[in-house]
């Protein structure tokens, strides 16, 4: 069977002023329907991994790749107008924070119903059914208030859950989520999270669950991709992260203080420049 | 060292009035380190803001080393004693201003002598070379900034200092390097923290004891051990500390 996306060699760069910077050099992986982790610390390439698949790198950043494929069908570098319609009915992003992502004089229900309206030609009573029902969907109580609600009032967990509602309106295949739980109490993580997770059982999405939160992902995902300076230093399933073999994996592990085993300091993390370009580690 | 009793802060008038921290008690013994723990909106950091300073409007007793304060003013001798090393490294940093500026400036307020001996000894306490001295906050990393921002907490040389979420922005391996730091500065200085964060396994890590907040109260007063152990008495923290725990899988 074909996997949901196919990613080889990709690879982001823009010019600065002091040289082309590579953000991303030479990512690959295939995504089936699972929840995939991508994991790894402030400029390893995550988040723009993320937005080169979804087409959002605007110039003058370049993206190239041997192979970028949804469902089978080449979407490197589409122009706009094609690039429209599968973002949101076929891939969809969640951002780390709603606040910034969400339109702040407009309603919440008029905002799903906007982007739904769109990608199905839906009339305005059945956008507005769907609406509810997604806002029902993410666990939201009272969805008639919520959804004449402006974003300012609702709590950040809130808005959280009408951002995964919103993107998952129109039934995408795989949902890109960056940090979605970051800025969130752990309480309302958790039930994000729960959500996330029956979406990708009851509905055989793909997610690709971008975070700098090694035990969460472990806990979460059911495979984990460990990116580091722009590429995938290792790969392994996500319930094998506490025996990760790269010794960035490891120091990262090492350097989270944890509540089930005091130390009395804390490892500090060692980078070596051969891990740039070594080759990631699992694979032969 | 710190003494909190019946602080209660508020914000706004009636009818908006919002009462943030209730009635809440703790002190902190000098050389220790206290945390306090809770979800957003909780009142931890408020009460951090209420003891520096910042916030005139709450009622009660806050003593510092002995000496009570009162509202917003604070004497000279209390920001000798008292520092406040906020969450946001970007953000707590005057962008135009160098390394050295931000150093000097702190020590020149504080009516220290040998201005330039004292802001390189600061720079080497913190783990930044000499080589940082002439930088601006654009040209450092998030962590080489809140190095900056905690050399700047040690000049006026104090007793307390109040530490607000000091690594949540940071990434995990540039966080182990500060709360080291940290812990080393507690140690050979005799220092005292009262710390916040949302993180219980920070808080853990770094502090003897804590007190666990909700919704402006503080709900329960534990030691690390306790907390460790997940053996809280009240329904709420221990409700806190398993949802911490992270996330379990159905099915």
């Amino acid at each position: 069977m074909n996997p949901l996306l196919s990613v080889r060699n990709l690879r982001v760069a823009f010019p600065t002023r002091s040289g082309r910077f590579e953000a991303v050099r030479g990512v690959s992986f295939d995504l089936g329907r699972e929840r995939l982790g991508m994991v790894g610390e402030s400029g390893s390439g995550k988040t723009m991994t993320g937005r080169a698949i979804l087409g959002l790198v605007r110039p003058p950043g370049e993206v190239a790749a041997d192979r970028l494929e949804l469902g089978g069908e080449p979407i490197l570098n589409l122009p706009e107008s094609r690039l429209r319609r599968l973002r949101g009915a076929r891939i969809s992003m969640v951002m780390q924070d709603p606040r910034f992502s969400l339109n702040p004089v407009m309603t919440v229900g008029r905002q799903i119903m906007e982007g739904y309206r769109l990608h199905t030609g839906t009339s305005r009573a059945q956008a507005r059914d769907k609406a509810l029902e997604m806002l029902a969907a993410v666990q939201i109580r009272d969805p008639e208030r919520v959804f004449d609600a402006y974003p300012h009032e609702v709590s950040g967990g809130m808005g959280q859950r009408i951002m995964i509602a919103m993107m998952l309106a129109p039934d995408p295949e795989i949902l890109i989520a960056d940090e979605p739980t970051s800025a969130l109490d752990v309480s309302v993580r958790n039930e994000v999270l729960r959500i996330l997770d029956r979406l990708v059982r009851d509905r055989g999405m793909g997610l690709i669950f971008v975070s700098h939160d090694l035990n969460l992902v472990a806990q979460f995902c059911d495979r984990v991709l460990i990116m580091y300076a722009g590429r995938v230093v290792e790969e392994l399933p996500a319930r094998d992260l506490h025996a990760a073999r790269h010794p960035y994996t490891r120091g990262l592990l090492d350097s989270l203080p944890r509540l089930d085993r005091p130390v009395r300091r804390l490892a500090v993390l060692q980078r070596q420049p051969d891990w740039r370009d070594a080759p990631p580690e699992g694979t032969p | 060292m710190l003494r909190v009793e019946d602080l209660d802060v508020w914000f706004g008038h009636p009818p908006e009035r919002v009462d943030a921290v209730k009635s809440a008690c703790f002190a902190v013994r000098p050389g220790e380190s206290f945390g306090l723990v809770g979800e957003s909106g909780s009142g931890k950091s408020t009460i951090l803001r209420a003891i520096a300073g910042l916030i005139d409007s709450w009622s009660g007793r806050i003593e510092v080393a002995g000496a009570a304060v009162a509202g917003r003013r604070r004497s000279r001798g209390f920001h000798k004693t008292v520092q406040m090393v906020f969450q946001d490294p970007y953000a707590s940093l005057h962008p135009r201003h160098s390394v050295d500026r931000v150093l000097s400036e702190t020590l020149r307020l504080q009516g220290m002598d040998r201005i330039d001996a004292r802001t390189a000894r600061l720079l080497d306490q913190v783990g930044l070379g000499r080589g940082f001295r002439f930088r601006y906050p654009h040209q450092l990393s998030g962590g080489q900034r809140q190095r900056v921002a905690i050399a700047r907490a040690l000049a006026a040389e104090p007793k307390l200092l109040l530490l607000d979420e000091p690594t949540s922005a940071l990434d995990v391996s540039v966080q182990a390097e500060i709360l080291n730091l940290l812990a080393d500065l507690r140690r050979d200085r005799g220092l005292t923290y009262v710390m916040v964060s949302h993180d219980l396994a920070v808080v853990a890590h770094m502090c003897d004891r804590l007190a666990v907040m909700r919704q402006g109260r503080i709900v329960e007063k534990m030691d690390a051990a306790r907390l460790r152990a997940g053996a809280a008495q009240s329904d709420y923290a221990r409700a806190l500390i398993a949802a911490s725990a992270g996330y379990l899988r159905q099915g």
